[in-house]
């Protein structure tokens, strides 16, 4: 095990995947020269050169459609979108192309294509630059939808994109590119997708945290242990799709409670979507409604106490479990 | 018209049966529209034969094309059978895609007809996504990439065309401009009419051809190729050309005049074409007659092929949305109507 950076093992993955396979090649916007807006690719071109660690224009929806084409015809194109707030520009290349292009020809072809973007609020960035996007990419038939909250899921888990024949959305977060973590040494480490982590075991309630909100989660779960006598067990679920389903049944099962934690809004949320699926296959499980904790429903605002004040934090999800014991007034007293 | 020489008798047949085999071929899916065999939207090439024709002449059997919601006449001239070509336009499982992508999505890999494609403009980046393949992996296919006049008008054209001048791609854009992005005539949706030189500011060359003429058509494209594979320049080629039929099934045309589509009628490209080759003695009238009837006879072997195909079994709905792999856990989709839903360990 060696200790990095969440951009590091981000670096070190690309690295490995670049060695390994010749028809892997980097494009994004300032990802060579400038080594990435959030450092990810840095040191990639000197080593690999601008063949396959391309700068492009501020163009997202047509590098998203040339990785595609590139993809259809042999490549293992990784796209690097600065945010995922600028993936809007590219939504129709990621859904009406990279997506369906597979399906609607019959699987003539396959797009082996990775869109790597941060998303995430925290940094006072305001409506357009603090988007939590999940959900929306969740809903598409056709992509796979990775959410790495450590070090070494995002090691492991890029890896597996990258090897993967599907159009895989890789969404990191801003705020967790300088977190430290153990990251395997075997270059043969990768995290298969659809296998969630449980990063606590519990048996009372079942709390599943999306993206950085695993993190948020399992703070909250040693808060509720210490001084609420509450064990949860905490899941990460690491891909939305594929969704380890069972994983999560199971522990439901066992602990016959659920709190969904994500950063994104509510309406048609990921919590909203695994609420259903708990309610479908797991409701004779449950003593209480599945809770969600949520950004709030409003753009993101710039103040920074309101900010804070529109992603969940510790509190919330401490809250919101509480409820699920029979305390519901006083949590939303709050 | 008759400004460049004609091909090679053999050549010049070839081209004319395969106009030929377009024209009928897009009548009878009009026709079997209209008895609801064929579903959605139907945009026919019916005036813009020479165009098709011209321009997959000029590509190498490895050259990758690709084209937009109107593409049967491009299946046809690639070389993909009628007969799957009217399945998919059937929804049938024999047709190119097993029936998932109908009129507007053909597709042959094969014959690297790399795919009609719903969204204007969407297919641009795409083509240029061919051409970074094949500079990658050192080799001298190129691309043909047609769209309509409308498209040049969308973000994707500006963006690509910057992006293939900039890393020197080997693609051709051909713009076919039938007058008409679907009812706005072009004066009307572009500022800049003379479409050749819309790329210019991008640092990509334009060239015009009479897209009414397949000669022209051929000798400009083969020369944009040209240009395209050696020197490592994208071209930009205006194709004028003129849509006989509306611009889908269900265009009654109420912007354009009888007599305008009169005028341009008398520069139906088969007609000429095939006047031309009796003019010049290549063939004769009895031989035009044979090939129009060969042209019918094959319609009718794809309608009888296609009628005879069945439609794709619902258990096969869930083909494809995936490339399912053993390594994956967990649930492609929560979709519990799917077959297997859809979860990786089990079907694998």
């Amino acid at each position: 095990m060696a200790e990095m950076r969440y951009r590091e093992a981000l670096n070190e993955a690309l690295t490995e995947e670049l060695e390994r396979d010749p028809n892997v090649y980097l494009m994004g916007q300032d990802i060579s020269v400038f080594g990435g807006a959030f450092k990810v690719t840095e040191g990639l071109m000197d080593r690999f050169g601008e063949k396959r660690i391309r700068d492009t224009p501020i163009s997202e929806n047509t590098i998203v459609g040339i990785g595609v084409g590139s993809a259809m015809t042999g490549l293992r194109p990784v796209i690097e979108l600065m945010t995922i707030n600028f993936s809007l520009l590219a939504l129709d290349q990621i859904i009406n192309h990279a997506a369906h292009v597979r399906y609607m020809f019959g699987g003539q072809v396959s797009v082996p294509l990775v869109v790597r973007m941060p998303q995430g609020a925290g940094h006072q960035l305001g409506p357009t630059h603090s988007h939590s996007f999940e959900a929306l990419y969740l809903h598409v038939p056709g992509l796979l939808v990775a959410v790495p909250s450590t070090a070494a899921d995002a090691k492991g888990l890029l890896k597996t994109a990258i090897r993967d024949d599907n159009p895989v959305i890789f969404i990191e977060h801003e705020t967790l590119y300088g977190q430290r973590g153990e990251v395997p040494d075997d270059p043969d480490f990768t995290v298969p997708f659809g296998l969630a982590a449980i990063r606590r075991a519990g048996s009372d309630v079942t709390i599943i945290g999306i993206s950085r909100m695993a993190q948020t989660a399992e703070c909250a779960a040693e808060q509720l242990a210490a001084e609420h006598g509450i064990e949860a067990e905490v899941i990460d679920p690491r891909t939305l799709r594929p969704l380890d389903l069972d994983t999560i049944l199971e522990s439901v099962a066992k602990t016959n409670r659920c709190v969904i934690v994500e950063e994104g809004w509510p309406h048609g949320g990921v919590g909203a979507n695994l609420a259903a699926l708990i309610g479908e296959q797991g409701f004779d499980d449950l003593d209480a409604p599945v809770g969600r904790v949520t950004g709030v429903d409003a753009p993101m605002p710039y103040a920074k106490n309101l900010e804070q004040i529109s992603f969940p934090h510790e509190q919330q999800v401490i809250e919101a479990t509480l409820a699920l014991f029979g305390d519901r007034k006083r949590a939303l007293r709050g | 018209m008759a400004d460049r020489p004609l091909p090679p008798p053999e050549t010049a047949i070839n081209w004319f049966k395969s106009m030929t085999l377009i024209r009928r071929f897009e009548e009878r899916a009009g026709e079997q529209y209209t008895r609801a065999k064929v579903g959605g939207f139907l945009h026919l090439a019916i005036g813009e034969e020479a165009t098709i024709v011209g321009a997959v002449a000029a590509l190498r059997p490895t050259d990758y094309m690709i084209a937009t919601y109107r593409s049967h006449g491009q299946a046809l001239a690639r070389g993909s059978e009628p007969g799957r070509v009217m399945a998919e336009l059937f929804g049938r499982v024999d047709g190119l895609c097993r029936g998932r992508g109908g009129s507007m999505h053909m597709f042959d890999l094969e014959r690297r007809f790399m795919g009609g494609f719903g969204i204007v403009g969407g297919n641009l980046p795409l083509a240029a996504g061919f051409g970074l393949s094949s500079d990658y992996l050192g080799n001298d296919d190129a691309t043909l990439c047609q769209f309509g006049d409308g498209a040049s008008n969308q973000g994707t054209f500006g963006e690509t065309l910057n992006l293939a001048a900039l890393w020197s791609l080997p693609v051709v854009f051909m713009v076919t401009n039938n007058q008409f992005g679907m009812g706005t005539s072009l004066e009307r949706h572009s500022a800049q009419t003379d479409l050749q030189v819309k790329g210019e500011g991008f640092g990509v060359p334009g060239l015009e051809c009479d897209g009414m003429d397949v000669i022209d058509t051929w000798a400009v494209t083969e020369e944009a190729l040209r240009i395209a594979r050696e020197e490592r320049q994208p071209v930009l080629v205006e194709a004028l050309n003129y849509r006989f039929r509306g611009h889908s099934i269900a265009d009654p045309e109420d912007y354009r005049s009888a007599e305008e589509v009169l005028e341009w009628s008398k520069r139906d490209p088969l007609l000429t074409f095939g006047d031309r080759l009796i003019a010049e003695g290549v063939i004769n009238e009895q031989q035009r007659e044979a090939i129009d009837l060969e042209a019918i006879a094959t319609v009718d072997e794809a309608v009888a092929f296609a009628d005879a195909s069945p439609e794709p079994e619902p258990s096969s709905l869930y083909d494809d949305v995936y490339v399912l792999s053993d390594e994956v856990r967990g649930w492609y989709s929560a979709d519990h109507r799917g077959a297997g839903l859809q979860k990786g360990e089990e079907l694998c």
